[in-house]
């Protein structure tokens, strides 16, 4: 009944092609963007953006950056934390030595220095698949990770070692450093998330996009397709990368307001890999979903027994939400191999032909 | 499929219930002191007996005393696990109900929450941990850490090193050796100890554990079986503490010569290593052991009904985590000798932390007679107040209290960290100047 389309007639290539087919998901979005854009500014507190909204915003940033290497181009990859702070210290450098450009475009451009590292890291892939990539892909953790913590220069030389997020203005308005308003940082996580997300869409829809997916479902065939496969795999690095250095660079700027070297542990690839499995392999609504999941179960497990007047230690919670967390992957892994997304998908199948289901 | 049908809801239901849940607020008529405690996690060994000495302390107020000038403490814990994010979210989350202190417990996350001290009006007690240049009053107005910094640490260190060698001069060509935990708290003590270095004349190594290999650090012992330094110092927290001093017995070095910061000194720290982890040194600023009337207040009071385990109770960093909530517990009484109020803020308290003045006197009708230094030198521009420690030794059962107490070296200290702190606010351009007048009551 929801997704009666008797009616939507399609007349053209175009309409026949969008991302949106069925009017309902064209107003379904435009109501999440309307959301998202007005009503959890206007309605939510400081707790909600600050503590919810932008780390998921952000995660669900890095999630589609994995996505585009693992789910789409079926590289694996144990380096996105790496990757995150390659985007984080890039940006802390950028804003040092030139702090009056705007602080927006160093977080975008800090992407290209993550790309970079991702690139050189990603030379392997050509020989390698599988286990042995996500073995090259665990060195450039480690190894990132160890200049994080070695060399000084990165952080200006800070005694803590640890990078400390300056204030930054963005038209009069303070955006970054302990001074901005939630609010502000909410809205320019949203803004980047949103219109990344939409080039993201595009790009997966697109000749690449195909280019890739043809590459992860086989690549001999791909190859004598035409396709070169060393430019396409460097290329989904690339782009892989350019979106977990923006994440990374949004997470030390706009959410944690400083960070050691050990924010972009190998804990922090995992969580991401997670959400991305969790979510679904090769699907963008699947990173927004896989994040809100992963990163949302422990924050509503913390609240709920309070919530519910069953008030429990903080310890015995923390225990309990990795209990739940863990079987509940373990869950969705038998139920339902392919993530969340898939999930969401049967459940609009099962609504376009409701209530007489054939 | 029923299944699936049931996912779905329930996934729909998570992401449509985390804004849904955001935390109430607390009544009005009590003092909300938020705890951040970690009894997960790889630092929970270290994490635990502080986390049970905080809130015992609080609770026995509240139990005993009914609180503090009769308001009750709204005393709440939130884990962090040692976790940078999960701190952040802790403190996001807190806000909401009025703190009128933060106690991070955990380097990273003091430094993400010093910026925000001011902005937000909640004052941050790091007691002995965190950024050694927040002692500066004048830079960081919201921010103490008494009673007493890294750097100060490491001089008293240098101080009792160079007794046992009869005198500073005869450093010269040794050597020292430094492990530590490679991050913020570790690395902070280098650039004073490399200035001792040049000062005396001996030299360094350094041997950074990294915090994935904290259990593991036999390649650091092997290299300092190599090098053979003639002392040992070390930074260490939580799982990293009883592996070195399992790994210094293993490599037979002798362990009185080797001299850990306060905070690789509970018991856990030395109990693993046997009879081998006999003679380890660290620091310590107050005392151990249950011989005190307040602890038996807390022994009377809340042992049983709290997560304390009987034969832990007392021991070296439960009693820290008293002593932190002494420091806590001080701070909200001067607030309310200050304001004349009873229901205190988060900026009545920082008052009460600046004016903080714990005499021997006052020790001791705090049921805690000699239990540590009198606090006497914080101030408005000294938020810390290089107060003395003293060495302690290991026997093999217990701590053994074998020196008097040793003053730091704050004319060495003093200058390092306003250095620090000045850098620290040239680095953060729109930092702000302090506005809080003076509330010392010196």
């Amino acid at each position: 009944m929801l997704y009666r389309e008797a009616g939507q007639f399609k007349t053209n290539y175009v309409a026949d092609q969008a991302i949106f087919p069925i009017r309902q998901d064209r107003i379904g979005i435009a109501v999440i963007l309307l959301i998202a854009f007005v009503a959890i500014p206007y309605f939510g507190d400081d707790f909600l953006l600050q503590a919810v909204m932008i780390p998921f915003l952000i995660y669900a940033l890095a999630s589609i950056g994995l996505n585009l290497l693992t789910g789409y181009t079926g590289l694996l990859s144990l380096g996105t934390g790496a990757f995150m702070g390659v985007g984080a210290y890039a940006c802390y450098k950028l804003t040092s030595v030139w702090p009056d450009v705007n602080i927006i475009v160093w977080i975008v451009c800090s992407g290209f220095f993550a790309a970079a590292v991702g690139v050189l890291f990603g030379l392997p892939s050509l020989r390698i698949k599988g286990f042995y990539l996500a073995i090259a892909t665990l060195a450039a953790q480690f190894f990132l990770q160890w200049c994080f913590v070695r060399i000084p220069w990165l952080v200006n030389y800070n005694v803590s070692n640890a990078i400390e997020v300056p204030q930054r203005k963005f038209l009069d308005m303070i955006v970054t450093g302990p001074s901005a308003t939630p609010i502000a940082r909410y809205l320019i996580v949203l803004t980047i998330v949103v219109a990344m997300t939409w080039i993201a869409s595009n790009i997966v829809h697109g000749r690449i996009g195909r280019m890739w997916m043809a590459i992860r479902d086989q690549d001999i065939a791909a190859e004598l397709m035409g396709i070169r496969l060393l430019r396409t795999k460097l290329l989904a690095f690339a782009v892989s990368s350019f979106y977990c250095g923006v994440a990374g660079a949004m997470l030390v700027f706009l959410w944690y307001g400083g960070a050691e070297a050990d924010t972009f542990n190998i804990n922090q690839s995992f969580f991401v890999l997670f959400m991305v499995i969790i979510g679904g392999l090769g699907s963008l609504l699947g990173s927004y979903l896989g994040a809100a999941l992963i990163f949302g179960l422990p924050i509503l497990l913390r609240i709920l027994p309070d919530a519910l007047g069953m008030p429990m230690h903080s310890a015995t919670i923390e225990h309990l939400s990795f209990l739940v967390v863990g079987a509940l992957i373990i869950f969705f892994l038998i139920v339902e191999p392919h993530g969340l997304a898939r999930m969401w998908q049967i459940a609009k199948q099962k609504l376009r032909v409701w209530p007489f289901p054939y | 499929m029923r299944l699936k049908g049931l996912m779905i809801g329930a996934v729909l239901g998570v992401v449509a219930g985390v804004p849904a849940l955001a935390p109430a607020a607390l009544a009005q008529d009590s003092i909300y002191v938020p705890l951040f405690s970690y009894r997960t996690g790889p630092f929970a060994g270290s994490g635990i007996p502080i986390a049970n000495g905080m809130s015992d302390y609080l609770n026995m107020l509240n139990a005993r005393d009914g609180g503090i000038g009769g308001v009750k403490l709204a005393v709440e814990e939130c884990e962090t696990g040692y976790d940078t994010k999960k701190g952040v979210e802790c403190y996001e989350s807190t806000k909401a109900k009025n703190p009128v202190i933060t106690n991070p417990y955990s380097t990273g996350i003091t430094l993400q929450l010093i910026p925000k001290a001011a902005v937000d009006k909640i004052p941050v007690l790091s007691m002995a941990y965190g950024l050694s240049a927040s002692a500066d009053g004048n830079n960081f107005p919201w921010v103490f850490n008494p009673p007493a910094t890294y750097w100060d640490g490491l001089s008293i260190i240098m101080k009792y090193i160079a007794q046992k060698e009869g005198g500073f001069d005869k450093l010269k060509g040794k050597t020292i050796g430094y492990i530590f935990f490679d991050g913020g708290y570790g690395r902070e003590p280098i650039p004073l100890l490399e200035q001792f270095a040049k000062k005396y004349g001996f030299t360094t190594k350094l041997y950074p554990v990294p915090a994935a290999e904290m259990q593991n650090q036999s390649a650091q012992w092997l290299n300092v079986r190599r090098d053979k330094p003639a002392w040992m110092i070390m930074w260490g927290w939580g799982a990293m503490n009883p592996t070195a001093v399992r790994e210094a017995a293993r490599t037979n070095f002798p362990m009185d010569k080797f001299i850990g910061i306060w905070w690789s000194g509970g018991e856990d720290d030395a109990r693993p290593a046997g009879d081998g982890g006999k003679g380890y040194l660290t620091l310590n600023f107050h005392g151990v052991g249950s011989n005190y009337p307040a602890l038996k207040d807390i022994e009377k009071h809340v042992l049983g009904k709290s997560q304390t385990e009987k034969e832990k109770f007392a021991e070296n960093l439960y009693n820290r985590g008293v002593y932190n909530s002494v420091l806590i517990a001080e701070a909200i009484r001067n607030a309310q000798a200050i304001t004349k109020k009873k229901v205190v803020t988060g900026e009545d308290v920082r008052k009460g932390l600046e004016s903080l003045h714990i005499t021997d006197a006052r020790w001791k009708e705090l049921g805690l007679p000699g239990f540590a230094a009198p606090i006497v030198n914080v101030s408005c521009a000294d938020h810390n107040g290089h107060h003395a420690a003293y060495v302690q030794q290991w026997d093999g059962k217990k701590w053994v209290k074998t020196t008097d107490w040793i003053t730091p070296m704050k004319e060495e200290v003093r200058p390092l960290l306003e250095a620090a702190s000045k850098d620290y606010v040239e680095k953060n351009t729109g930092w702000p100047k302090r506005t809080e007048a003076c509330t010392d009551n010196k």
